[in-house]
């Protein structure tokens, strides 16, 4: 990956963001203040913040309701992204959004939802639009494994390949669906396998090794620009915590604790910190960073904390243009 | 300009208008560019818009209302079409849980201009899986417009409408409909809202939907001979409903019918009984009567098919009910049965 220091640690800074913000709602969720279920997607953070980093300006992006990176790395609107948790009329969804349902379409983030695999196929539609208006613009779409086993998931792959349209799949794999494991729930050996069976460019990779995710997602936006048709990247991570909720659950008896090397590797910022601090990062430049996404993020809450909630007028709003 | 003309073939002119109006409108669904174009309506379209503009699609009903509704959030207004109402149901994830909110949970950021035209109704033996209506259904959804046409006016003047409103429309066309006959004035809008008189009358008002408008302006012809001078009140746009004509109608018959082209229990006929027993309860000579389908799957053949769905007779002995009125001898009248208009398979 060629990068300069300034990209770096600007990637760094998105890391950390998504990082520290989803810390600090395991750290305020106890005061039920924030009442809105949270899908924490600690050890993923890398997939979407390496492959929104590679993206071009103008991409629209889809997402699931494990959603915080994608939110923060795309806006970069902590304020914003804490209000709505709070259900505070300033967030981006005014209050009726809530963590499951961020969006920005104003920043290219038309969608995220929290029922399985119901964005992939808008996604599609956006790309459609895409290509009936001439546009050379892409889209993405983040998904989970277990989105895989929708049939929606395999109408959109179709239905994107046969009109050839830019797209790119990602998979964010973390080989639950919930509780259950792929190997209980798959019929099949491997997904890239059976794309590769569609007119698909299709690659794997390691989410949780951030470089990694931006070497594996610009090799695929030139494979898709060489030869338009839609890609699939499938990235692998651990999911730190538990489905829903702040917790931790190694001990819920479904999975087994990682082994602390194993946790030092599927740790995307232990990991990234170790190359930065390799390719000639400081210490004093790895603690600002947090520092100041720290500030950023405790502002965010304070300023969520005291915005109001929306008016009894705003239940009625928003129904129909 | 005026013409007279088919259903169908207003529901094809106006395709063809906001095709050549508006460049971000494009018509897809399964076999919607074929040799029979959704019986006729969607006809021509692919031969002067295009394959970009109308094409049909993989049989994935669920993932195509998503690419609908992705394409319309994303600049174009896209019609999706479905040769039967009852295949929506494979859809219904997106349009409950993803077309209907969208626009909410953006906080009113993103519009949804999408259009779903879909096919009800009786055909002949449609038995039980291509007859449903389903407009109780998506009009319970909060988020959707609910459309249903009666006239070649209404369908072409509707549909535009419809096309150019910026919120998903739930649009419902009844089989038979397609071939009835009425005159167009294609520069005549009807704008999305307003039921529709089609008959005025003092003694009972009949409120419908779609195919049983024409059931209930048959049954007024019946009952004019013996005096009795019914009001039919066509709904056209189920949700959002608007109660003033339906409410202003009933106050002046102080008698009314509720006949809803679906199934009575839980349906949008028990919406409208509860909405005019409420508005007009001082005026009600009688309480408001519902007729809809029975309450089984729809059978297949034709004497069970004859008894499942209302009609004509229905209305009358309905009315002569509520009226204290004789029976009507009907030996001598002549009611729709659909062999006189076309045959099969459909």
């Amino acid at each position: 990956m060629a990068m300069n220091k300034e990209e770096t640690l600007s990637l760094y800074r998105k890391l950390i963001l998504a990082r520290r913000a989803e810390e600090k709602i395991r750290q305020e969720y106890f005061r039920d203040e924030i009442k809105t279920p949270v899908h924490l997607g600690i050890g993923g953070e890398a997939i979407p913040v390496g492959v929104c980093h590679c993206l071009p300006e103008g991409t629209k992006t889809f997402g699931t309701y494990r959603n915080h990176a994608l939110y923060l790395a795309l806006t970069d609107d902590a304020a914003g992204f804490f209000a709505e948790l709070y259900g505070k009329v300033t967030g981006p969804g005014k209050g009726k959004a809530g963590s499951m349902h961020l969006s920005a379409p104003e920043r290219g983030l038309m969608a995220t939802s929290a029922v399985v695999g119901t964005t992939i196929p808008l996604a599609v539609g956006a790309a459609l639009a895409n290509a009936y208006q001439e546009s050379a613009g892409i889209v993405t779409v983040f998904f989970g494994d277990g989105a895989v086993e929708e049939g929606v998931f395999w109408e959109s792959l179709n239905f994107a390949c046969l009109h050839r349209l830019r797209i790119l799949f990602v998979c964010e794999d973390n080989g639950l669906a919930i509780h259950t494991p792929a190997v209980e729930r798959r019929g099949f050996r491997s997904l890239e396998d059976v794309v590769r069976g569609f007119k698909c460019h299709v690659a794997a990779g390691d989410g949780s090794d951030l470089p990694g995710v931006v070497t594996a997602t610009r090799q695929m936006l030139r494979l898709m620009s060489a030869e338009p048709q839609p890609g699939l990247l499938n990235f692998t991570y651990l999911r730190f915590l538990e489905h829903v909720g702040p917790g931790e659950d190694f001990e819920a008896g479904y999975r087994r604790r990682p082994t602390p090397d194993e946790l030092e590797r599927l740790d995307p910022v232990l990991r990234f910190q170790k190359e930065l601090r390799q390719s000639g990062c400081s210490e004093q430049e790895l603690e600002a960073v947090k520092i100041s996404v720290d500030d950023q993020i405790n502002r965010s809450v304070s300023l969520a904390q005291q915005a109001p909630f929306p008016a009894p007028s705003e239940l009625y709003t928003d129904v129909l243009a | 300009m005026k013409s007279v003309i088919t259903f169908k073939e207003a529901l094809n002119l106006a395709l063809i208008k906001e095709m050549e109006e508006d460049s971000s409108v494009l018509v897809f669904g399964l076999d919607v560019p074929d040799h029979k174009g959704i019986y006729g309506s969607t006809l021509g379209l692919v031969e002067k818009f295009g394959t970009k503009r109308c094409f049909g699609t993989p049989l994935s009903e669920d993932a195509m209302t998503g690419v609908a509704l992705g394409a319309a959030i994303s600049g174009l207004r896209p019609v999706h079409v479905h040769i039967r109402a009852d295949f929506m149901l494979l859809a219904m994830n997106q349009i409950a849980n993803m077309v209907s909110t969208l626009r909410y949970m953006s906080g009113g950021k993103l519009c949804v201009p999408l259009v779903i035209r879909a096919v009800i109704g009786r055909g002949w033996g449609q038995s039980a899986q291509h007859s449903k209506s389903l407009h109780s259904i998506f009009a319970h959804l909060p988020g959707l417009k609910v459309v249903l046409p009666t006239t070649p006016q209404d369908a072409y003047g509707l549909l535009r409408s419809a096309i150019r409103d910026d919120n998903p429309v739930i649009f419902l066309e009844h089989r038979w409909l397609y071939d009835i006959v009425g005159e167009v004035d294609d520069e005549q809008a009807v704008p999305l809202g307003a039921p529709a008189v089609r008959r005025r009358g003092s003694a009972l008002t009949v409120v419908c939907t779609s195919w049983m408008n024409v059931e209930a302006l048959k049954a007024a012809e019946v009952l004019a001979k013996n005096g009795v001078d019914v009001e039919v009140v066509d709904v056209r746009t189920v949700s959002p409903l608007e109660e003033t004509v339906i409410v202003e109608s009933v106050m002046k018959t102080r008698h009314c019918i509720v006949a809803d082209y679906d199934w009575v229990f839980c349906g949008f006929g028990a919406e409208l009984a509860a909405l005019i027993s409420h508005r007009c309860f001082g005026a009600l000579n009688r309480p408001v009567e519902r007729l809809g389908y029975s309450y089984v799957p729809c059978p297949t053949t034709r004497p069970l098919e004859n008894l499942f769905y209302p009609s004509a007779v229905s209305i009358i002995r309905m009315a002569e009910k509520m009226l204290a009125l004789k029976e009507t001898d009907l030996s001598g009248e002549s009611f729709y049965t659909y062999e006189q208009r076309f045959k099969g398979p459909f």
